[in-house]
């Protein structure tokens, strides 16, 4: 049910971004969904790969410094409202996020959003006895 | 105008049967009063009587920094606690630090060696000093206090910081003379053009530099900006603190006052005495010294010295400016600061096999230094906020270990050069030297 995400370390400066990536075409480890985080001098880049462990390694072979991180994906109305559904429901029950993310679903009318916590289990449990549907980590690996 | 006119231009000859008989007695007292050195000498089969010729004194084994630090508190004093009449030490920043103690003549051969360099600059009983070095146990603050009182002159006590009171007093005071580190020296006077204060105006006759490395540029600036002359003063709290050597009117090097310190150059490498010009490493041996004798005293500074009797009628030893050091100390904001320190810090929070480089620059005219240290596995996490708390841990272990605010900036891991055999871990863009 969890996602591994592969957390990237960067340093912001100007091509610090390509180089990563282009690792991961080497390797041919398609990308699913990105976001990242940036200071003025550093960055951290989150990745749903649809490998992430050849993800992982291809980029620890060329000297990048790579953390799997467990996140969730949610399944989501793409219309207004809701995105703020889930929220409600998340703050409603006084938790944290670190972050978030989304993407659009291959699914007509439906979103994925990404989520992270401290307290990831109470997040799944929050979400399933709300019904919120978490989206299977092979169907976000493999949209 | 000589302070002491007998000693200060008493012939090359003189003066070494001089130093001999100080050198002789200095040795005896320490073999005989303090154990390190019977120990020491014991062990390398060299006796007091063996000091025949002041050559002889390169049959004694060297004292470093550490042997100092061992013995800390007081175990090199010669002399019972009841005749030390003050302790100062160095800043500790490298471990536990180094005390010096003095007695009563001491303090009086401490002033004698500032009152002699006050004299060189100018400065003499109708003077005001601003000194601003900081009193503590710093040794720069207390010694050039205790050599301006055998002057004569009036001193201003107002040690460092508060900028633009400096300068209200400065003018306010009317003082004549002023003792800075170079770099804050400049930082003064911007403060004070930004107030619309002219120094020029000011009737500066003399500055006094110390506790940090200069370029000629950076006397030049300073002499522009206060329109007067700015002289070196050198010295280290391991010897008894600044007043080892101070520049004349001549700034051709630095007088050492070479009846109480007696200077050798050495090749830091084979430690082997090297001749007059050569460069080496600054060896320095206290000739007149109650409180704790040091002998044959590794500086690790690097200059080199001349024994040319100078224009102003001197004929003490003169040193170069510092050139360098033969250690990878730096210094940075009047501090020292060596790498392991550094790496001691990173150490501290978790990074098992750090690699770091200390980037120190001088943007504008203080001192600022960078640690780019490469993020590993035990220091990363997918959090900025713990980034960030990270680079904040980084940086007060840093400040702990080493009494300096640095810039801390993580790195990509192999982004920063590796070393075979010793690292070169500091790049100073400062342009000191």
């Amino acid at each position: 049910m969890k996602i591994k995400q592969l957390s990237i370390f960067l340093q912001n400066k100007m091509g610090s971004l390509y180089k990563p990536l282009e690792v991961l075409t080497v390797a041919d480890v398609n990308i699913r969904a990105m976001c990242m985080a940036d200071t003025s001098e550093f960055g951290i880049l989150r990745l749903v790969v649809d490998d992430p462990i050849k993800g992982k390694e291809a980029l620890e072979e060329n000297n990048f410094l790579v953390k799997i991180t467990d996140i969730i994906g949610v399944e989501m109305t793409d219309s207004p409202g809701g995105l703020t559904t889930v929220l409600r429901v998340i703050k409603d029950n006084l938790i944290d996020l670190e972050y978030l993310y989304a993407f659009s679903h291959e699914k007509e009318d439906k979103a994925i959003l990404l989520l992270h916590s401290d307290n990831i289990d109470t997040l799944i449990q929050v979400l399933t006895d709300n019904k919120i549907p978490i989206v299977p980590a092979n169907e976000v690996y493999n949209l | 105008m000589f302070w002491n006119e007998e000693i200060e231009t008493m012939s090359r000859q003189d003066l070494e049967e001089l130093q001999l008989k100080k050198l002789q007695s200095t040795v005896k007292r320490a073999f005989e009063k303090i154990p390190y050195y019977n120990k020491r000498y014991s062990e390398a089969e060299v006796y007091p009587e063996d000091i025949e010729t002041l050559k002889d004194i390169e049959k004694l084994p060297f004292i470093t920094k550490d042997d100092l630090r061992e013995s800390y508190p007081f175990g090199l004093f010669a002399v019972d606690i009841n005749e030390i009449k003050e302790l100062h030490s160095s800043s500790g920043t490298t471990g536990k630090p180094v005390v010096s103690g003095y007695t009563e003549k001491d303090l009086d051969t401490w002033a004698e060696t500032i009152a002699r360099g006050l004299t060189m600059m100018g400065i003499g009983e109708n003077d005001i000093l601003q000194n601003t070095h900081g009193y503590g146990m710093f040794t720069g603050g207390f010694g050039v206090h205790y050599g301006c009182h055998k002057v004569g002159a009036a001193i201003i006590p107002i040690s460092t910081g508060q900028t633009r009171r400096q300068i209200e007093i400065m003018s306010d005071f009317g003082a004549t003379g002023l003792i800075f580190t170079p770099s804050y020296g400049i930082h003064l006077a911007e403060v004070a053009l930004e107030d619309g204060i002219d120094l020029k105006e000011l009737n500066i006759k003399a500055i006094g530099f110390g506790a940090e490395g200069w370029t000629e540029e950076i006397r030049h600036r300073v002499e522009e900006l206060f329109a007067t002359k700015a002289y070196n003063i050198y010295g280290l709290t391991e010897l008894m603190g600044p007043g080892v050597g101070v520049e004349c009117c001549a700034q051709k090097g630095l007088h050492i006052a070479e009846d109480i310190y007696y200077p050798e150059i050495i090749d830091p490498n084979t430690q082997k005495t090297l001749g007059e010009n050569t460069p080496g490493e600054l060896v320095l041996t206290n000739l007149e010294r109650e409180g704790m004798p040091v002998i044959r005293f590794r500086t690790k500074d690097l200059t080199r010295l001349t024994y040319e009797k100078c224009e102003c009628g001197r004929t003490h030893a003169r040193m170069s400016r510092i050139t360098g050091r033969s250690d990878d100390m730096i210094k940075v904001k009047g501090v020292a600061i060596f790498p392991s320190q550094i790496e001691k810090a990173l150490l501290k929070i978790g990074d098992v096999e750090p690699h770091y480089m200390i980037i120190v620059t001088r943007p504008n005219t203080l001192d600022e230094i960078e640690v780019k240290v490469e993020a590993s596995q035990n220091i990363f996490f997918d959090g900025i906020k713990e980034m960030m708390e990270i680079q904040n841990k980084i940086r007060k272990s840093i400040e702990n270990e080493t009494g300096i605010n640095v810039k801390v900036t993580l790195v990509e891991p192999k982004t920063l050069p590796r070393f075979e055999g010793k690292a070169k871990r500091v790049i100073d863009e400062r342009n000191l030297h």
